[in-house]
């Protein structure tokens, strides 16, 4: 059957692909989207801990030839790194508006783009799946790679204890509230301090674990994150800045929108996932799944 | 507060400082212009003293925005690049005089500016600047597709300008020193209509808005329109920036309309002093020689710029000028 | 596996750099006197020490030294002696400019030689030609042979995409199918790319099933993957470079394309293959040199040797040995010369029949374009030798003016 100039195979195997593709594209804007809707903090240095989850991976991988170390270790590791950065540098900048923690993470990412460019050289690193999770399997539509299956399902999981994380802890409640209106939490005697501790943590680290599933698609490179950056921004902004389910949806969106035009007009690809922002940006504002009022 | 130099010379401290500051206020544009007229001697180089003095003036026109108005753009590249390949096509495919160019990419930069503006006003906060950011990529793609007049990816070459011949005199631009005192001519200009336009009624309304924009709403001003022209003559002055650059550089690189240079444009601000009248200028010539100088020294300038960037967002949040004139200000009463 | 990155350059580097300094801090009264001619030999050196191709960069730079090394040390010209100016161009062409600029204006150099990326060489070259600064460019544009951008100054070592993906198509379409299709990052570069291979191949009566355009840049390409593997062409050719060609190249064997169709890559670069792992494996691509050339030209073998002896045994890379060749043809004409003049310098370069490093060369008279031979390679991985055993040479295309596109479509008057 054909749709279009398009066998319908074709369309669903371009779809599948999308949804792989924008599986890194929701792990990476959940964590953006966490900081920017409970802090109103733009973490410029979002695709700066993105590589550095995807070095850290490499790296562990080079010692112990374990994959599911790397994929456990990464997200750590940065998430440590974000504690730090959170405690020893944004911790001063509350109160301040938005520029200034903007300038501070943009600074930041060249720091840490920089160091890894010391630590690792200037070439790269290469890197293929692990040897379990190679090859391409038949899903009825045609041969898809192993690796982009897992990394489907794999981050639905992820998705899913984040959820759970979110809905059905206490703590989850506080960045429930925080999200919805940060005065009341702290009227509320909660130590808003710790919260935010926490939530810049998680973003880091879920940008380290995107870092470390993405590495096995394109190799690692210091100026990985840069293009990442921009993507992630355009996830949180149509998604809706601190929306959970938005970020997903809006990843998911951003993906299968790169795939289709991929395959229908693939020269306007890269302008493609500008224009949807700005459509959203005009139309509604706030992004699909965003609440009115949160930081206008 | 509008450029923290008037504000002292109202409230007029009696101290040195104060009336040093007073004096210094009333004269910020001659004093601009003496600083400037000096610079290439101090420079490390003639070119890297024209990129001051061109990105001085886009982080100036993105001032009035950032600053003045109060709404943080992403997106001021495109302006800059508009009124470099509008200049440039004008040179190369129109055949045309360096000043009628000039004139031609300045009119594009105001086309888009206005165009983006009137989408972009509607948002407001984060959501402004994400609006801004996503607009001017749709138009860097945009020129960066039409290949036959922009070049795309490798930029337009061929604009080259040995001399701009005024009828009476022709000045050699190939001489460095006169191609920066030609450019300056243009900064200097346009740093004096700018320095009217603060000072008149329209500049207290910017004020108005970004202290408080329900306020100014109730008192009567329409500040929808209000952002909006702010917006464009924004876009304007970048745009002069960007046309300057096409023929000082004589190549409008694919870049100009990234938006790595609407950042660069909000660090320059940020770094100089964004409340300030004369803070873009210094934060400007600080990031480019900062950048030029590291990058002369060590192949890792981008660890010690990050770090500079990051220390004085810590440690000197007004920026360079704001300092020293809170400083002085200090001092004053 | 993490350990194998090219960290041993990053601290030869920055001597390098600090040498650029050193002449940076260096009286203006005396540069007046060398702009005169009774001082060194000035070589005005923009490459993008930082980003992507950094390493690429490096390898310019130690193989450009080597050039000025060999030529102070048979005594320069008469005495005077060379020297190398080198600046970072931050693979910007807005910075080249300025450093071009920079290069020109305070510290009078000679000649230019330099630039890595094409939209910056044509920067380089904008800037030169309009001071009559002779530009002698080693990065790989087809543009800069057009008369548009060509000036009288400007001279061309390096191979262009014209030359490299005719060369690779002749020998891989009679060889391995008919049915070819076009992976292309959409840029000139690739552009360029693809009329290279489709006027290499419609001698050969190629069918081309797609030309797929993406953007440059693009981190993820299995977007465009299942429709190629759909097609099951016979050879694809990746028409992009760096970065993106390790990514596709990677994403294509993940894609399982190469069951059926052979990968073939306008430019191999030695560096990206030594990066990009096994994925590599079965690649066929053009280079302009490889270091495995020394088993069958003695040049080849005298500059690996200078190179090795300089840099602890490291071979050089492609983009270095350009970096050699680049230098020493300067240098070399500035010795027939026997001045520093520009229109002399021309003149001798024009006249250069030259086998510095990979046989016969010499400069078409109406683009200035280096006309020498293309080596085809194969990418290996099993039975690899050591790290820098990458590529099997399988074919070598002899200098041939007829392969480059003629001085009348390029717009010379003949």
């Amino acid at each position: 059957m054909m749709i279009g100039p398009y066998p319908l195979d074709l369309l669903a195997l371009q779809l599948v692909t999308g949804v792989a593709l924008g599986a890194i594209y929701v792990l990476v804007g959940i964590g953006l989207s966490l900081i920017f809707g409970l802090m109103t903090i733009v973490n410029f240095a979002h695709g700066a801990f993105f590589m550095a989850g995807a070095y850290v991976g490499v790296f562990l991988y080079g010692y112990t030839g374990n994959f599911w170390v790397s994929l456990v270790a990464a997200p750590l590791a940065v998430g440590a790194l974000g504690l730090l950065v959170e405690r020893l540098l944004v911790r001063r900048l509350y109160g301040r508006g938005i520029d200034d923690p903007l300038l501070l993470t943009f600074g930041l990412s060249y720091v840490i783009v920089e160091s890894v460019r010391i630590l690792f050289g200037l070439t790269g690193i290469p890197f293929g799946a692990p040897p379990a999770l190679r090859g391409a399997v038949d899903i009825g539509i045609g041969y898809f790679p192993l690796y982009r299956l897992f990394l489907i399902v794999f981050t639905a999981l992820v998705v899913a204890a984040l959820w759970l994380f979110v809905e059905r802890t206490s703590f989850g409640l506080i960045i429930r509230a925080g999200a919805r209106d940060r005065q009341i939490v702290q009227v509320l005697g909660i130590d808003v301090s710790k919260v935010w501790l926490v939530v810049f943590a998680l973003g880091c680290g879920l940008a380290g674990l995107a870092g470390i599933l993405a590495a096995p698609l394109q190799g690692v490179t210091p100026e990985m994150g840069i293009p990442v950056l921009a993507e992630a921004f355009v996830v949180t902004v149509v998604g809706g800045m601190g929306s959970l389910a938005g970020a997903v949806l809006a990843g998911l969106l951003v993906g299968i929108v790169v795939a289709m035009t991929s395959l229908i007009a693939p020269d306007m690809t890269k302008m493609a996932i500008f224009a949807l922002m700005a459509l959203v940006l005009l139309v509604r504002p706030r992004g699909l799944l965003g609440r009115a009022g949160a930081l206008g | 507060m509008s450029g923290a130099l008037t504000a002292p010379a109202a409230r007029g401290g009696t101290g040195r400082g104060g009336r040093l500051l007073r004096q210094a206020a009333r004269h910020r544009v001659g004093l601009t212009l003496a600083v400037l007229a000096l610079f290439p001697f101090v420079a490390p180089y003639e070119a890297l003293a024209v990129n001051i003095l061109v990105l001085g003036l886009y982080a100036l026109g993105f001032n009035l925005l950032f600053g003045y108005t109060g709404l943080l753009s992403f997106g001021h590249a495109a302006f800059l690049g508009a009124g470099a390949y509008g200049t440039g096509i004008a040179i190369v495919h129109g055949g045309l005089h360096p000043l009628p160019a000039i004139a031609a990419g300045v009119v594009l930069a105001t086309v888009i500016a206005a165009v983006m503006g009137f989408l972009a006003i509607r948002t407001r906060g984060i959501y402004f600047a994400m609006t801004t950011l996503a607009l001017s990529m749709c138009v860097y793609y945009a020129f960066y597709q039409m290949e036959p007049l922009t070049g795309g990816e490798n930029g337009l070459r061929g604009i080259n300008v040995p001399a701009l011949n005024l009828g009476l005199v022709s000045l050699p631009l190939i001489d460095p020193l006169v191609k920066y005192y030609v450019i300056l001519v243009f900064v200097g200009t346009a740093v004096w209509l700018f320095s009217r336009l603060l000072a008149s009624p329209f500049g207290a309304v910017l004020e108005a808005i970004r202290e408080n924009e329900n306020r100014a709403r109730a008192c009567g001003y329409d500040v929808a329109r209000t952002k909006l022209v702010a917006f464009v003559i924004s876009g304007a002055v970048c745009g002069l920036a960007g046309a300057l650059n096409a023929i000082h550089l004589s190549i409008v690189p694919i870049e100009t309309m990234h938006y790595a240079m609407s950042g660069e444009a909000v660090m320059m601000a940020l770094l100089g002093g964004m409340r300030t009248f004369f803070g873009p200028f210094v934060g400007a010539a600080t990031f480019l020689v900062l950048q030029d100088g590291l990058a002369t020294l060590t192949s890792h300038w981008q660890l010690f710029t990050g770090a500079i960037f990051i220390a004085f967002v810590l440690f000197l949040p007004s920026g360079i000028w704001g300092e020293v004139v809170a400083r002085l200000k200090r001092a004053g009463s | 596996m993490a350990d194998e990155t090219g960290r041993s350059g990053a601290f030869s580097r920055r001597g390098l750099l600090q040498g650029g300094a050193l002449a940076l801090a260096a009286p203006a009264l005396m540069r007046r006197a060398w702009a005169q001619g009774a001082g060194p030999i000035r070589i005005g050196f923009p490459v993008p020490l930082t980003g992507a191709f950094g390493a690429e960069a490096n390898d310019q730079v130690r193989a450009a030294q080597i050039a000025v090394k060999e030529f102070n040390a048979a005594g320069g010209l008469d005495g005077r002696m060379a020297e190398l100016l080198v600046r970072d161009d931050k693979l910007n062409p807005g910075e080249a400019a300025t450093r071009t600029l920079e290069l020109i204006e305070k510290d009078k150099v000679n000649f230019l030689v330099g630039a890595l990326s094409a939209a910056v060489t044509l920067s380089v070259n904008n800037v030169a030609r309009e001071r009559g600064v002779l530009y002698n460019s080693i990065s790989q544009s087809d543009a800069i042979n057009e008369a548009k951008d060509f000036g009288r100054t400007t001279f061309h070592e390096a191979l262009n995409p014209h030359m490299t993906a005719g060369a690779v198509g002749r020998y891989v379409f009679p060889k391995h199918g008919k049915r070819v299709a076009f992976l292309t990052a959409d840029y000139a570069y690739g552009h360029e790319m693809v009329r290279g291979f489709r006027r290499a191949g419609e001698a050969l009566g190629i069918e081309v099933v797609a030309d797929i355009r993406h953007p440059i840049g693009a981190s993820d390409y299995s977007a465009f993957l299942p429709r190629l593997a759909a097609l099951k062409p016979d050879v694809l050719c990746l028409c992009n470079f760096g970065r993106d060609q390790v990514v596709s190249i990677q994403q294509a064997t993940e894609f399982g394309l190469k069951r059926t169709t052979k990968l073939v890559a306008p430019v191999l670069l030695f560096t990206a293959r030594k990066a990009g792992g096994d994925a590599f494996e079965g690649v066929v691509g053009g280079t302009s040199y490889y270091w495995r050339l020394e088993d069958s030209v003695p040049t080849a073998k005298a500059f690996n040797d200078a190179f090795r002896a300089a840099y602890n045994g490291a071979v050089p890379s492609d983009y270095g040995a350009l970096g050699y060749a680049g230098v020493r043809s300067v240098l070399e004409s500035v010795k027939a010369a026997k001045s520093t003049d520009t229109d002399k310098v021309i003149a001798a370069m024009e006249a250069l029949r030259a086998d510095f490093y990979k046989g016969p060369q010499y400069f078409r008279a109406c683009d200035h374009q280096s006309v020498q031979s293309v080596l085809i390679v194969e990418s290996k991985h099993k039975d690899q030798k050591g790290p820098d055993d990458v590529f099997t040479i399988v074919g070598t295309e002899q200098p041939d003016e007829a392969r480059l596109r003629t001085c009348a479509e390029l717009g010379h008057k003949a």
